[in-house]
């Protein structure tokens, strides 16, 4: 990366940095944010950095079983954000409120 | 050239929805920049040849999972800035351990793996529908039929935690 290639955007490095940044921003927001909704999103962030590096992979070795392993995950994250917003409206309907939190009084 | 160009064009612009995912206040702006995010990543799936998840990509996540987002923020009446500040001490160590971490994922990545500049092999057919669904009927069938349990379960579950303690007599 240090010596400005035309055809870096091509190669397999330009995927994996785009990927960690995107995991990372990912993160971030989980670190940084309260509201619950928005730290959902966050996790969906990184499912998808996830995702585009093992596609990136699957194209590089030529092999389609990286891309069927994208499809369960997605399958997986769609399964998660139903259950993360029903606890969220039962949460919401508890405290009137989505702040993150709220989760420490439940002293389970 | 301008593939190559594209390409940093879709992943720069990627970065920045995903930074206004995360730093813009209202969550209605959030789950919009999120719905950007998913088609500029559907783009460079395409732009690898992976058609069929691109698609699915598109209809899943933008089309189902983030209408449902939607449809809570607007159950919840949520479209307002209500979240408490956070507190600058949290802010500046989220900084920097968000820092440490990307640099080291890089580092591990780049020396890892000796990557440097191998491209990727630009015309392959293993995105295809035909493709990937033969490999999906065929060696991964049984966690394909395991995932459709999976729903169910989440299906269940969703109905039971959202549903009232008691059902509303008036």
């Amino acid at each position: 990366m240090n010596s400005v290639d035309p055809t870096f955007a091509t190669s397999i490095d330009f995927y994996v940095i785009l990927a960690s940044i995107l995991f990372v921003i990912g993160a971030f927001g989980v670190l940084i944010r309260r509201n619950m909704i928005v730290l959902l999103m966050c996790i969906e962030l990184m499912l998808n950095a996830v995702n585009l590096l093992l596609v990136a992979f699957s194209t590089y070795y030529g092999k389609g079983d990286a891309q069927i392993f994208v499809f369960f995950i997605i399958v997986v994250a769609a399964a998660e954000a139903t259950i993360g917003l029903s606890i969220l409206i039962m949460a919401y309907r508890n405290n009137k409120a989505t702040d993150a939190g709220l989760f420490k009084n439940l002293n389970g | 050239m301008s593939i190559e160009l594209l390409t940093l064009i879709i992943g720069g612009l990627t970065i920045g929805a995903a930074l206004m995912v995360v730093i813009s206040k209202h969550p209605i702006r959030s789950v919009l920049f999120l719905i950007v995010t998913f088609f500029l990543i559907s783009s460079l799936y395409i732009l690898m040849n992976a058609q069929f998840l691109a698609i699915v990509n598109i209809i899943v996540y933008a089309g189902a999972i983030m209408v449902l987002f939607l449809f809570v923020l607007m159950l919840l009446n949520l479209n307002k800035e209500s979240e408490p500040k956070t507190p600058k001490i949290v802010l500046i160590s989220s900084v920097v351990a968000s820092g440490i971490l990307l640099l080291v994922l890089i580092a591990a990545f780049k020396d890892s793996i000796q990557l440097s500049h191998v491209h990727l092999p630009p015309e392959k057919n293993i995105g295809l529908v035909k493709n990937l669904g033969n490999l999906l009927f065929d060696k991964y069938i049984v966690p394909f039929e395991v995932s459709s349990i999976l729903f169910i379960a989440s299906m269940v579950g969703a109905i039971l935690l959202a549903k009232r303690e008691k059902p509303i007599i008036d």
